[in-house]
């Protein structure tokens, strides 16, 4: 066998003590090199970033370069009409496709889906950028926080179908069964009885997929793009946390800068704590299960 | 029609149960959203492939061996970005695969429960971490470091590779190597330990039984998932290919070609999103979107290939 | 094409009629369930096979027989829960209260022919309320009087109202495993079938709670036909009036119980009854 195999060439006892000391040594040293640049990342910009967060950072718009103050109110509201398109077209497509290839997955299209949703979730966000540019942008003859949106919520459909359908998955056959015998037809069943039962779950994934959309710069560069000021519509330019976040970190400026680390702080915190709450509602979920 | 049904039911009638409509409407929705996930895979390539037409026919394949881009001179040749691309992200992968695996044997074999979960939520939101914050903190941060500790520290000991001399301004290929490689270890590592969880835990014992020490166990669990594993690295290596802030932050963003590390570079991704939105004319454009398309197509085989390695070691361990 | 089209829709209704001599029989030999030729296959195996059956109205019928004989199988083909099973294909002939099978759809049948499984299976997102009132609300729009009411009946029916009357709003999942399955006949009771079909429900359950479950099925054979799958034969011969054995997919003898126990037609069964196998 392997085993046998594998012991036979692998030396005297002494050495293969040694050898199975450093490599479980190696391990653990792994282990704690991913943690080092997480806490480092995540303390770093807390520190560089907190002394700019202020009640203004949040209301206010910019202000040009060597004026004291201001904020990125437009940013941080522009982020939010953003994810909001992106989350009114791509969670409702995510998730009757997550249905479709859960409850109906013998056919062959629900493999081919399987399929295109992980190469949708592999293709770079900046290609998607391009896509929404030339349907809409180039259409539209303007930068507008609908591209914008559109962009994100293609990027956001292929992590809704995959929770959706690995949740629908977890639910038991037998609840499926409990419910039709009822005389409960089946689309019923599956909204109101199997999507219900498997709901935290699907939140999770929602709640995930926000989380990344809102953190998303590239497939907004030349979307939505930016703006100094309030955007006058969702046909407009529109400004977005990510992209404000990027031009002022490739600026010159220390203020923007500062700006900046403090954005990206704002940026990391949301994604800490949609993290712990997935965590927390995905636990509860394990421990109902078992 | 009518025929066929009254052979059928002289043979064996058929008990089944009439249609529901609102059921078949249903299925029917939910299909046609599936459908539309796939009509959009094809549709974003249809636009990209029209898009880059003027590109396509001005520069044939010639697009990707040469190494000049002038925009100003309308000469575009992609090559300079493809070698940025590739080059990046091998540095990534020789630093995120051994951690990985580390990481993923320490995940699955070693850890007791609470630091397992700990770790294991750490590492997700190491993975949520946008990759605008990995850049900025490229930007202030790492490429500091690079050149002030790292790069002089390399060319004194391993100077005599061509790898590892040169100017060292720590912005350049090794620089996003090194943030490449944080982002993808989240993927790699948590997709091994899954892949490793499926090894049998017999196997490991019987192991014992022969007298194995434990790393001699586990090495033969990773011999037993390599498929697997190499999948969760291919699909590691697609994640750098296609990221596009972190490196446009700190990759130099120089059209080059050089054999040093420590040079600056310019990657497919981070070349569209420099010049998408102020491209200089309608054949800029077109070369970027070729440019993405290229970058596509490199993923798609990239993924695909992931994908296929990855179902089958998992399909082919639950099955026994 | 027109004329082939109503000859079609009217076949169905032609076998009915072949079916309607049951109808004729006086007061309680009415046919509840009668099958002729009843297959079902998964894939090319055959489940059960060739069965004939006429069960009476407002009798308990037990069927029984050594496991993977299809006990589970006939009984799942009576209301189309065969549908969620791919490759599952059932022939044959099928008349639910006196209509052939064939006229309804799967909600309808389910509605007048309910089911309760083998392990409970009550809604866990749903209080032992709204579990009562699932099969209700989820079909339609009723007064929260009428719920009150089904409710209580419900669950006096099916021997759980005492236990549980004082929290009706707690999740179902608090009750133990015996009064999750009275809960889950409660909650069949609500939708008022005219058959309930049973499979194994006290199988895995403690001595005390299928005491109580027996119980129930003893008040309800005056309003409900009964057909209970069990594999414990003292449970057979406690709570129904007619006995079908099965054996390896076949029915090989269907009569009133006593006479099964007592004096069985067939070999088979007297082996299996006096637990010469199975
Ligand atoms: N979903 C299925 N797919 C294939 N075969 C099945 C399926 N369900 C039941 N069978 C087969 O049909 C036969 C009868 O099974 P079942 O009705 O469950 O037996 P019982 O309930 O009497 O124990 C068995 O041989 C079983 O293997
Ligand atoms: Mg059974």
């Amino acid at each position: 066998m392997e085993a046998a195999e594998l012991l036979g060439n692998s030396g005297n006892l002494k050495r293969r003590k040694v050898i199975n000391i450093i490599m479980l040594t190696l391990s653990v040293i792994s282990a704690l090199a991913a943690i080092i640049p997480l806490v480092y990342i995540f303390f770093y910009t807390a520190a560089a970033g907190i002394s700019s967060i202020n009640l203004d950072f949040f209301t206010e718009l910019p202000k040009p370069v060597g004026e004291p103050g201001g904020g990125i109110a437009n940013a941080i509201i522009g982020s939010i009409e953003i994810v909001g398109i992106g989350a009114a077209f791509g969670i409702p497509v995510g998730l009757l496709a997550g249905i479709y290839v859960a409850e109906y997955s013998k056919t062959m299209v629900a493999n081919l889906v399987k399929f295109v949703t992980d190469v949708l979730s592999g293709i770079p966000s900046i290609i998607v950028g391009i896509f929404a540019y030339g349907v809409i942008v180039l259409q539209s003859k303007n930068f507008s926080a609908f591209a914008g949106g559109f962009a994100l919520g293609i990027l956001m459909i292929p992590t809704v179908t995959r929770m959706t359908e690995e949740m629908l998955k977890l639910v038991p056959l037998s609840l499926r069964e409990a419910s039709l015998a009822l005389g409960i037809p089946r689309w019923k069943t599956t909204l109101r009885i199997v999507l219900r039962t498997a709901s935290g779950g699907i939140i999770t994934g929602i709640l995930l997929a926000i989380a990344r959309a809102a953190g998303e710069t590239a497939p907004l560069l030349f979307t939505s793009f930016g703006n100094s000021f309030w955007a006058e519509s969702l046909d407009s330019p529109t400004a977005s946390l990510p992209v404000q976040i990027f031009n002022y970190a490739i600026s010159p400026y220390e203020e923007w800068h500062n700006k900046a680390w403090a954005g990206a702080f704002v940026l990391i915190t949301l994604v800490f704590v949609i993290s712990l709450i997935v965590r927390i509602i995905t636990k509860n979920k394990f421990h109902q299960s078992v | 029609m009518y025929l066929f049904r009254k052979k059928e039911n002289i043979e064996l009638k058929e008990i089944k149960s009439k249609t529901h409509i609102t059921d078949l409407l249903f299925e029917k929705t939910t299909l046609l959203f599936a459908l539309l996930i796939i009509f959009l895979v094809f549709w974003i390539i249809y636009e990209m492939y029209k898009d880059s037409e003027a590109s396509r026919q001005m520069f044939g394949w010639g697009f990707i061996t040469s190494p000049e881009w002038e925009p100003v001179k309308e000469k575009f040749g992609a090559l300079t970005f493809v070698y940025g691309t590739v080059v990046s992200s091998l540095i990534a992968l020789a630093i995120a695969l051994p951690v990985s695996l580390g990481i993923a044997v320490f995940l699955s074999e070693l850890a007791p429960q609470i630091i397992k979960t700990t770790l294991s939520f750490l590492i997700e939101i190491l993975a949520a971490i946008p990759s605008i914050v990995f850049g900025f903190w490229g930007i202030f941060v790492l490429a500091p470091f690079m050149r002030n500790v790292v790069q002089p520290f390399l060319e004194s000991a391993l100077g005599f590779i061509p790898f590892f001399s040169g100017t060292k301004i720590g912005f350049g290929l090794l620089t996003s190597g090194i943030v490449l490689a944080i982002m993808i270890i989240p993927i790699i590592s948590s997709i091994s330990r899954d892949v490793l969880k499926t090894i049998p835990q017999a196997q490991r014992e019987a192991a014992y039984a022969l007298g194995a020490t434990r790393w001699e166990a586990i090495k033969m669990a990773l011999l037993n998932a390599k498929s697997g594993i190499l999948g969760a690295t291919v699909l590691g290596l697609g994640r750098a290919v296609g990221e596009t802030m972190a490196v446009t932050m700190v990759i130099g963003n120089r059209a080059q070609i050089k054999l040093s590390w420590f040079e600056p570079a310019y990657s497919m991704a981070s070349v569209i999103a420099n010049e998408f939105a102020e491209a200089s004319g309608k054949l800029h454009l077109s070369a970027l979107i070729e440019v993405g398309l290229v970058l596509f197509a490199v993923t798609f085989v990239i993924n695909s290939m992931a994908r296929l390695l990855i179902y089958s070691t998992t399909k082919k361990m639950t099955v026994k | 094409m027109n004329e082939d089209i109503t000859e079609i829709i009217k076949e169905p209704l032609n076998i009915d009629t072949v079916a309607a001599p049951h109808h004729v029989k006086p007061e309680k030999s009415v046919i509840a369930v009668g099958t002729k030729n009843l297959t079902v296959w998964f894939n090319e195996r055959k489940g059960i096979e060739d069965i004939n059956i006429d069960i009476k109205k407002d009798t308990v019928t037990a069927i029984i027989g050594p496991s993977g004989c299809g006990k589970s199988t006939f009984l799942r083909a009576l209301n189309f829960m065969h549908d969620l099973t791919p490759g599952a294909r059932v022939t044959g002939e099928l008349n639910i209260l006196g209509r052939n099978i064939n006229d309804y759809n799967g909600v309808e049948i389910r509605k007048k022919v309910g089911m309760v499984f083998q392990k409970p299976n009550p809604f866990p997102t749903m209080s032992i309320y709204d579990n009562v009132i699932s099969g209700l609300k989820l079909n339609g729009r009723y007064k929260k009087d009428f719920y009150d009411e089904t409710v209580e009946s419900s669950l006096v029916q099916a021997g759980l109202w005492s236990e549980v009357k004082d929290r009706l709003k707690v999740s179902a999942y608090n009750l133990s495993g015996g009064q999750q399955q009275r809960l889950c006949i409660a909650r069949t009771l609500a939708v008022k079938p005219e058959i309930i079909l049973m499979d194994e429900p006290t199988s895995a359950l403690d001595p005390i709670s299928t005491g109580s479950i027996e119980n129930a099925i003893h008040d309800l054979k005056k309003k409900f036909t009964i057909i209970i799958v069990t594999h414990n034969m003292q449970q057979a011969a406690r709570v129904s009036d007619h006995t079908a054995y099965f054996y390896l997919g076949k029915l090989i003898e269907h009569s009133k119980t006593s006479t099964v126990f007592t004096k069985p037609k067939e070999k088979l069964t007297e082996e299996y009854i006096t637990g010469k196998f199975g």
